[in-house]
Parts: structure tokens; sequence; C-alpha cells
């Protein structure tokens, strides 16, 4: 059954704030085995003009697909979750996450789309920090892909 | 890596077609564990080759948000401070497929089961004044590319 197109443009009331920490990010860029000291180290934050150490480019999404989560598991949207695989991902940063930063994530159905039995949708995710700035935006596209096609050819997550 | 603050890249040394610095990213089981818990993703697709093959891949395969986060880091190595990235985008193309390999005298965990290259190259200069480029990367895994339309903008120095 398609998408109910009605839900395009539809926005989330946003999250509980998600606490940026130092040691999470540690975690992550050790997870991606990545050792710029920027991520680990304040005073190398510091010397590149950060009050704090910085998240990868890539954490932004640890902070956004919950709430992408919710937005697509809401049983009216129609869409089948088992089938669905992560297919598009972007991110837009007005800068880095930091350790401290306190976010909040404001979700928006940007498109529904139904084609050849797949269903897709973007949804796009505001991070706004403690004073209400702008931080980071993502976009996640998702596909359920129709029932009869073979293996996922994404990366199947999701 | 390197010093972040020593190898600034000056957006007037880089023209359309320079080369980033090209990398090959190690992956195996332990990786693929870790990432998972790092970014809190426990799909079991990631860890459990009985659910992987259940639901038609081919074996355990890499988080596309792992591949994601290799691939930029080809820019974030060459510019030095990762804030330099102003937008990230990629499509998940091909799954990176990480078979159990048995470990080596050195261990599980430096077992090479999978490897993700990346390579990348200026496309366009895009504001003088703000000095931005847009960064295009190829991600290849067993001779195909994993990730689709991977482009960075970026501010340099």
């Amino acid at each position: 059954m398609p998408l109910d197109q009605s839900f395009v443009g539809r926005s989330y009331p946003p999250t509980e704030p998600y606490e940026v920490g130092r040691e999470k990010i540690r975690e992550f860029a050790q997870a991606i085995g990545d050792d710029n000291p920027v991520y680990t180290d304040p005073a190398a934050a510091r010397a590149l003009g950060y009050p704090d150490v910085i998240a990868p480019p890539t954490f932004v999404f640890l902070v956004s697909y919950r709430a992408a989560f919710e937005v697509v598991s809401d049983p009216k949207l129609g869409l089948d979750y088992s089938r669905v695989v992560h297919s598009d991902q972007k991110f837009a940063y007005v800068r880095p996450l930091r350790a401290g930063d306190r976010l909040t994530v404001t979700s928006t159905i940007e498109s529904v789309k139904s084609l050849k039995g797949n269903d897709m949708l973007t949804v796009r995710g505001e991070l706004h920090d403690e004073t209400g700035a702008l931080v980071a935006t993502a976009h996640t596209k998702l596909v359920a892909r129709s029932a009869d096609e073979d293996a996922p050819a994404g990366e199947g997550e999701r | 890596m390197t010093g972040t603050t020593a190898h600034r890249v000056a957006y007037a040394e880089v023209g359309v077609g320079t080369e980033l610095p090209t990398r090959t990213f190690p992956v195996n089981r332990a990786t693929l564990v870790r990432y998972a818990g790092a970014s809190l993703d426990f799909n079991p697709i990631h860890w459990n080759e009985r659910f992987a093959v259940d639901v038609g891949l081919p074996n355990v395969i890499a988080h596309g948000m792992f591949t994601m986060a290799q691939a930029i880091r080809v820019v974030t190595d060459w510019v030095g401070d990762p804030g330099a990235v102003l937008e990230y985008g990629v499509r998940f193309t091909k799954p990176v497929v990480v078979p159990d390999v048995p470990a080596g005298p050195e261990g599980l965990e430096a077992v090479v089961a999978a490897e993700i290259e990346v390579g990348g190259r200026v496309a366009v200069k895009l504001d003088d004044e703000l000095r931005t480029v847009r960064v295009d990367l190829t991600a290849v895994h067993a001779e195909q590319k994993v990730l689709g339309l991977a482009r960075a903008v970026v501010r340099l120095a």
C-alpha cells in the first residue's frame, strides 16, 4: 500500500535533550579508528578555536536517528519497517558538535514517494543547542523495498 | 594521525582535480562490534551471520554509517580540522560484506576481513570568498562502489 502523502511536511515536537559527552566522543572516535586529537584532547580542540573536544562529522547520526526512528515507526504512516533499508544520508553543519552540547532534534517528513512498489521517505532532523541555535541538520532517506524483490541492495540496515 | 594545526590546506593551493591522499580502511567483526557499541546500532545484520543470511544478505555487513564515517576521514585528515566540513552526504549503494576470518598470531582484532578503499578529489571550487570546495569521494570494496554521490563541502584556509 502506498504511503500516505499527507505526511509530507509534517513536523514532530522536539526530543528531550541529548547531552554530548567527552567520553562518548572518545568511544566513537576509537570505534571509527580516528585518532585526531581534536576528538579527545581539549587542548588540541582549543588550539583550533573550539571550547571543548568536538565530535566526528557522522556523530550527528547518533543524535538524530532515534528521532527519525520514532517518525518512521508511526503506524499511521504505513511504512513496513521490516523491509526498510537506509538508502541515503546527508548532513549540513553550522558548527561541529562538541562536548557539553545539549541537543534537541526536531524532525520533519521532507518527502514521501512510492515507486514500483518501493516506498521512499526522507526525514529531516534539525539539531538545536540549549540556546536554541541550529547546530546541524541530518537528512535520512529510507526505502522500504517491495516485498517481491530479492535481497536488499542497500546496506540493509534499519 | 597528525597534529591538527600542522597541515592546513590553503584554498589558493588547490584546483579542480586536486587529489586527496587515498586511504584503505580494514574492517573485521571486532570493528563492527566496537562500532555497534559506540553508535548504539545493534541491528544483528552487523554481527550475526545466521540472521544476516536469513534476511537475504550474503553474510554480516558493515554498518553503512561506519563506511560513511571512514570515507570522510580522507577529508578530515587532509584538512586537519574536522570542523571545516560544512556538508557531507552519501548514498549507500552496496554493502561491505565482512566474513568471519580465522585469527592469525596477531589475534582477532588484527584480522583483515574486508577493506574499504577511499579516494577523493576536488570537484568544484565553490566560493572564493568563503574558500569552499566540493570534494567528491569514492569508496570501493571488493571492486564495487559501496557509496554513491559521496560529496563533502569543505572550507579551506
